[in-house]
């Protein structure tokens, strides 16, 4: 083979040969590890870019019989239908409102818990606390609406017979749509602070321990020392962590939201992910679900690229 | 300061832990008496009542099968795939290793969503089978790029130097230098994957219409969640004696379903711990 690249590169010029050569002679070196790498690019292939590839009919008019090449198009149809729907305004609300409020819990909190969980003086009750407090971030989604509907029950729930105890009134809850976002959110935290502050813990244990020897020196008290110099040495993973939390932004854990609709609180708790299931799967809309999905992975990917370009105009670390 | 310290991470583990605690004591315990006043620490009237009423439920036993299949298959495929991935990603002589890097790394980001998805598995006539659950998430990107690390930064070059002048091909070095190191990674990925496997309901939800291959969780959204008139409003009244009994019944078994379905994340969470806190170590090394 690189005899048939010199014979081809011949009428090149000694330049282009020389580099074409090089380039198969690279190629051959590596060619067991091509080899290795085929079934992952076929599989990324396959259920990656082919329905990528699908995204196309979000601009057609799909029919399963002519499939994703074939259908009619019909430009901008689907999303113009989409953006004057009555249901346009409350799906963006619910998206945004319950990622930002996440968002804004979720990133302080496992910082707060790894900070909290360092100044213990206790070793083993330490470890303890952190080895118990990450065991919610195992149980499935559908777990944790269980116990969610457990607690929160009107009539056999903890809450509820705490409340009637205390002299207020039993609160159906998931039937109000007011309470939606505050469940949805502190479920979040609760099943993920306890892992995400594993991570804060592993960064603090490699901050080199003569900046608090010196601060020590200089007298500075606990809170002195967290505010000057555990939270600025934490700063790039903190970055990067949020960076990647806010590309997940629209997203926002459908499949627990899936679980914990109903139609009594589907003011608040309908948001862009489930109505795609709800279009596309339930109905069979399929190119008007596509439409939906498309408009929410571009404003996800469009918030990640801002993310990123923000945390460089601050000089941090980023993604790329 | 201290103090003050200790007793707010007393509270926070307290109010991280109670649920947890609660469901298992609520399975234990007697149905009625857990109706008729639902606080509980440890169990009321410790029975296992609720229990005998799970093991008698023939969904919970093919939903258990079925998820045994689908985590023991689908981690099986997940390691083998992320491997073949992650190690010729992590060696720099990878000839178009930024190339292959942005192409995987690219659909971290961005998707055809769930409709595109649906409609190419449907394509490929896998719809309502096994492999239209363990095939579609093969690899995650995430895993892939932890264990890309690890190679990196764990085995030295000279090893890999030194069975390549001995004469190794570069599979013989993945099989017979790298794995044989890579233990503690592929422990944690084995278990990312199959946790991920074990929870999943979505999928199954979307793709799979025949009964029988329901996995566990699934089963477990149709007794915990559809039932949902009297989880939201409460009920009522009870109409009659009989009537509160079985309410209470099914609520003792949905504590005792939750128990059993995560029987297997407490057999080997313990185990695993030790292996979890150097799979952090590493992961946090490449943030």
């Amino acid at each position: 083979m690189a005899e048939q690249a010199s014979r081809q590169g011949a009428g090149l010029g000694p330049h282009k040969k020389r580099g074409f050569a090089r380039v198969i002679r690279n190629m051959k070196k590596s060619s067991a590890l091509y080899v290795m790498l085929l079934l992952p690019v076929v599989y990324f292939l396959i259920w990656h870019y082919w329905p990528m590839y699908g995204l196309i009919i979000a601009f057609k008019d799909y029919r399963v019989t002519m499939g994703f090449l074939d259908s009619p198009w019909v430009g901008f149809e689907h999303f113009e239908r989409f953006f004057n729907s009555f249901r346009f305004w409350r799906l963006i609300e619910n998206t945004v409102g319950i990622s930002v409020y996440g968002l804004i819990v979720g990133i302080p909190a496992p910082i707060i818990l790894a900070l909290m969980f360092n100044e213990l003086r206790q070793r083993r009750l330490k470890s303890f606390f952190q080895t118990v407090s990450y065991a919610p971030n195992f149980i499935s989604v559908v777990v944790v609406a269980g116990i969610i509907l457990f607690f929160l029950n009107p009539s056999t729930g903890v809450v509820n017979t705490v409340l009637e105890k205390l002299g207020f009134e039993r609160i159906a809850f998931l039937a109000e749509p007011k309470y939606f976002w505050h469940i949805i959110v502190w479920s979040d935290i609760w099943q993920t602070v306890g892992w995400g502050s594993l991570i804060y813990f592993a960064a603090i244990q490699s901050i080199p321990a003569e900046q608090y020897e010196a601060a020590f020196i200089d007298g500075a008290s606990k809170l002195q020392k967290i505010w000057h110099i555990t939270l600025p040495n934490l700063l790039p993973t903190i970055v990067i962590l949020s960076i990647l939390a806010m590309s997940q932004i629209m997203n926002v854990g459908f499949e627990k939201i899936l679980l914990l609709q109903n139609p009594s609180n589907l003011e608040r708790s309908q948001v862009i992910q489930t109505y795609v299931y709800e279009a596309g799967i339930l109905q069979g809309q399929h190119s008007f679900a596509t439409a939906v999905g498309l408009f929410n992975n571009v404003i996800n990917f469009i918030l990640l690229i801002v993310a990123n370009q923000l945390a460089k105009k601050a000089g941090q670390a980023s993604l790329w | 300061m201290d103090a003050v310290n200790l007793a707010l991470c007393f509270l926070i583990f307290g109010l991280i832990v109670y649920p947890l605690v609660f469901v298992v004591s609520a399975s234990f315990s007697d149905s009625i008496k857990m109706y008729q006043d639902p606080i509980v620490f440890l169990p009321r009237a410790f029975n296992v009542e609720s229990y005998v009423h799970v093991f008698n439920y023939p969904d919970v036993w093919r939903g258990y099968r079925n998820s045994i299949l689908y985590t023991a298959l689908g981690t099986a495929i997940n390691l083998v795939m992320t491997t073949l991935a992650a190690y010729p990603l992590s060696r720099r002589r990878l000839y178009g290793r930024s190339v292959f890097m942005v192409f995987f790394v690219f659909t971290m980001f961005f998707s055809g969503g769930i409709i595109p998805q649906y409609l190419v598995n449907r394509t490929l006539g896998i719809l309502d089978t096994v492999w239209v659950i363990v095939l579609p998430m093969a690899i995650v990107v995430f895993n892939m790029i932890v264990m890309m690390t690890y190679f990196q930064t764990t085995i030295p070059h000279e090893l890999e130097e030194s069975a390549s002048i001995d004469g190794c091909s570069d599979f013989g070095i993945l099989l017979r230098v790298v794995l044989p190191l890579s233990v503690p990674i592929v422990a944690v990925l084995a278990l990312f994957y199959g946790v991920m496997h074990w929870n999943q309901y979505f999928q199954a939800l979307i793709y799979l219409s025949n009964h029988d291959l329901y996995p566990l969780q699934l089963v477990l959204r149709n007794i915990l969640i559809l039932d949902q008139i009297s989880e939201i409003f409460g009920i009522a009244q009870a109409y009659d004696e009989r009537y509160a009994e079985r309410i209470a019944r099914r609520e003792g078994l949905k504590y005792a379903i939750v128990v059993v379905s995560c029987l297997p994340l407490l057999i080997i969470y313990p185990a695993l711990n030790k292996y979890l806190k150097k799979g952090i170590m590493i992961g946090s090394l490449k943030g």
